[in-house]
């Protein structure tokens, strides 16, 4: 029994940068933008967090710091894309790009400094409850997070009236724009969010996940998690299938490598982005679905009359 | 003519309006008065400065001088919130809705939050008593486009507007839709409501309206009661001309030069149409119109018909006994079809290449390629061939495509198909937002071709055009079509019950039957 609650905890953690980063990029893109950049701002909320983790001694600290530098640059971005009108497919290429050798650069003093992360609940008396105490209070704090965001984010987009303006405004920004709402800070809005978000999972990774940084350490998840969003047909419930489907795999994974399966450990490593495209790319068929959900203006730049 | 409002101060009043584009004076100068429940016509050809002048008054546009009255104060409308805040809205011709989103969704967005109360009420009761029926949870890219146009004015009326623009709010109705649409502009005129009514349709103007500003290129040229002029005045000083005619002489056609069998097509796109059943021969020299309001199964028809769809049954489409329909695009030109698509600027032309080399998109033959290479003075030769034919106003060869206006360019891709000395020509909305001079240009154009014994297809929504050069007319409703009747054995009625979706048994021949007179009120 507590195996399975180890499993469920490990998979729920392996999956959480993919469940903030995907969710924060749905967002930007119902608004009707395509942000390629997760991947760079992930490192850069990353390397952001885990610099002030280390110098000030306090991962919160860090984690609020990361979300906020990756926020900063998700803002180059839009100002680029939304108020220059450049390409955003270009753009959030280089953003990526830049992100990447951003981290790097000045991540490399820290790659071999030590921090105190963020720990798994322990909530005295529950945490030790028998079945269930770790199944629902082991858990790392961001871990809940997530999920409030989760949470947060469907009643958002289905229940608010911001929500539905945001939408709207991914549908049809020329219509947005003729009954009145203001597509182009609508827009950053999003977009801002977007940042953040991928800021968290990067932090997460960082000051939580494998307390370290490691150059490169988000290793793909940041495009994983652009490839989530549209697999997903941008339901909120799906990218937490998609995340989590990840999560178990990657956990599944390096069950593998450690039991010694005669398969090249780069093999094993890919498993989790294969079996996440895949399985998504399964259920996600339904074209009426598609046409549906699919903000009709993704990536296309909004020029006002 | 100078009747100068002094019954009633205007509830709107602008001078001196001015609207610079970087190619265009849009608006120079307007003066327009409107007054307290009158139905105001503005007319003008595409192209007159009509939309943009609605624009500017709904805060879409900002002029670029000029100043506006609201109820005797001056203000600045800067965007459409503040427009609609003093009472102002407005249908636009191009709907703004979302059509991924519930009637009652697209509502909403259009309204304050504190108005959205008890919106599914508010929204039957404003439909009841203006009868525009309504079903606020229905996703709006499953409704036709005069259900579309419902949501958009009762989006207008739930705010209780003082001034309502219409923009050419009839180009996708059927007759009758447009009859019960004219009712409820009458009934909120007659509570006070002010209407600004944008058309080129000369007749409705003069059924609803009670004063009219004509526009030619920018500028007021004239101000009448349409209801004491006739067709031809009010033509005169929209165009500075008479209208121009089309020379029409009976038809002699010979064998079927396009036949369709039983064609079906599946919709592949949750928001088209699946045909089925569809049949239908174009004989040599002869014109046949398919008429119906668009969204039909008109697009899936055309990408059909033009090869842009193969399909699997090679004997539903057949040129000259030929089957075709597993055959692409290419091939199918080979067999003698020439193609003008809705979509002049995209699929007509591509926008940034000059004349020249759009001439060469289709026309491959006449020497214009030689073992694979371009014959460069042959494609110019052709180019200006065209230009000259169809007097097309452009800078020449060289002209980019995006820089013709909407009117020249369809003339000149009219031309470039003509040239191809086709056997079938099919048109899609061969006029649509073309000026009325080259409209005119266009229609004898195709007349004329079908003299010379090639078989044309013309699938428009404009009814008066299609009864205008076709020798017969069917109907296209919700992907099927109706047996194609002589145009001289119907009438713009009948054609318009039909677009509503009754099958023609249950129309009497004389067209103005019980059923169409019921459906007009």
């Amino acid at each position: 029994m507590n195996e399975i609650a180890q499993i469920v905890v490990l998979t729920l953690a392996a999956g959480t940068p993919l469940v903030f980063a995907a969710l924060g990029e749905l967002v930007v893109e119902k608004a009707g933008v395509l942000n390629l950049g997760v991947e760079g701002m992930m490192l850069v909320g990353a390397i952001a967090s885990f610099i002030v983790a280390a110098k000030a001694g306090s991962p919160w600290l860090g984690v609020f710091v990361g979300a906020l530098a990756a926020a900063l640059l998700s803002q180059i971005f839009a100002v680029i894309v939304l108020t220059l009108r450049a390409n955003q497919v270009a753009t959030g290429l280089a953003l990526s790009l830049f992100g990447i050798g951003l981290s790097a650069f000045i991540g490399r003093p820290f790659m071999s400094v030590v921090i105190d992360g963020i720990k798994p609940l322990a909530v005295p008396g529950l945490s030790t409850m028998p079945l269930v105490g770790k199944l629902i209070f082991g858990h790392n704090p961001l871990v809940y997070l997530s999920i409030a965001l989760f949470l947060a984010v469907q009643v958002f987009l289905q229940r608010t009236r911001a929500g539905l303006v945001l939408r709207a405004v991914g549908e049809s920004p020329q219509s947005a724009h003729a009954i009145g709402y203001p597509v182009i800070a609508i827009r950053y809005a999003a977009v801002l969010f977007g940042g953040a978000c991928a800021g968290l999972a990067g932090a997460f990774l960082a000051v939580a996940y494998t307390p370290s940084w490691v150059e490169g350490m988000t290793a793909g998840r940041g495009w994983i998690a652009l490839a989530l969003v549209v697999f997903a047909s941008w339901k909120p419930w799906r990218v937490m299938i998609g995340a989590y489907l990840f999560g178990s795999v990657t956990l599944a994974q390096f069950q593998a490598q450690a039991a010694g399966v005669a398969v090249p450990s780069q093999l094993l490593a890919m498993l989790p982005y294969v079996a996440t495209v895949v399985v998504l790319a399964l259920i996600s068929r339904d074209a009426t679905m598609i046409r549906l959900n699919a903000p009709a203006s993704l990536g296309k730049p909004y020029h006002p009359e | 003519m100078a009747d100068t409002p002094t019954e009633a101060a205007p509830r709107l009043a602008l001078r001196g309006i001015t609207k610079r584009y970087p190619n265009v004076l849009a608006n120079d100068g307007i003066d327009l008065d409107v007054l307290p429940g009158e139905i105001h016509a503005v007319l003008g050809e595409n192209g007159a400065g009509k939309s943009t002048l609605m624009k500017i008054i709904y805060g879409v546009v900002e002029p670029d001088a000029g100043v506006m009255r609201w109820e005797g104060e001056p203000v600045r409308i800067d965007n459409p919130a503040r427009a609609r805040k003093l009472g102002i809205g407005m249908v636009f011709q191009h709907f703004s809705l979302f059509e991924t989103l519930t009637v009652a969704d697209n509502i909403r967005l259009a309204l304050e939050p504190r108005q959205s109360r008890q919106l599914r009420q508010r929204i039957r009761d404003i439909s009841t008593r203006y009868g525009l029926p309504l079903t606020p949870a229905r996703r709006v890219h499953t409704m036709s486009v005069g259900e579309r146009q419902r949501v958009e004015i009762v989006r207008c009326l739930l705010q209780r507007p003082r001034l309502l623009i219409m923009d050419e709010p009839t180009s996708v109705l059927t007759p009758q839709a447009a009859q019960r649409l004219f009712e409820t502009l009458r009934t909120l005129a007659s509570e006070g409501v002010s209407i600004l009514y944008i058309s080129h349709k000369l007749d409705e103007i003069r059924a609803l309206c009670t004063r009219a500003t004509v526009l030619r290129a920018g500028r007021v040229t004239g101000q009448c009661d349409p209801r004491r002029e006739t067709t031809a005045s009010l033509a005169r000083m929209m165009i500075g001309g008479d209208l121009p005619h089309t020379v029409h002489r009976e038809a002699n056609a010979g064998a079927p030069a396009l036949r369709v069998q039983r064609l079906d097509v599946p919709a592949d796109d949750p928001f088209g149409t699946r045909l089925s059943g569809i049949s239908f021969d174009v004989r040599e020299g002869e014109i046949l119109g398919i008429a119906g309001v668009s969204g039909n199964g008109q697009k899936e028809l055309l990408a059909a018909l033009s090869g842009e769809r193969t399909l699997a049954r090679a004997d539903a489409i057949m040129i000259d006994s030929a089957p075709v329909a597993k055959l692409d695009a290419f091939a199918r030109r080979k067999l003698g079809l020439a193609f003008i698509p809705e979509d002049r600027l995209g699929r007509g032309a591509v926008p940034e290449m000059n004349l020249a080399d759009n001439g060469l998109l289709t026309a491959r033959g006449d020497g214009n390629v030689a073992h694979g290479f371009i014959r460069e003075r042959s494609v110019v030769a052709f180019a200006k061939r065209t230009i000259a034919a169809f007097g097309v106003k452009a800078g020449g060869p060289d002209a980019v495509a995006r820089s013709l206006s909407g009117g020249n360019l369809q003339k000149f891709i009219v031309g470039r198909e003509i040239g191809q000395r086709p056997k079938v020509l099919i048109a899609a909305q061969p006029t649509w937002g073309v000026d009325v001079g080259a409209s005119a240009q266009i229609r004898q154009a195709l007349i004329d071709l079908r003299e010379r014994g090639v078989a044309v297809l013309v699938v428009s929504e404009e009814l008066d055009e299609l009864i205008e050069i076709c020798d017969r007319l069917a109907v296209m409703t919700q992907g099927r079509l109706s047996p194609a009747k002589p145009v001289r054995e119907t009438s713009a009625e009948e054609i318009g019950l039909l677009m509503a979706g009754a099958t023609s048994g249950e129309i009497t021949p004389t067209g103005t039957s019980a059923p169409a007179r019921a459906e007009a009120r």
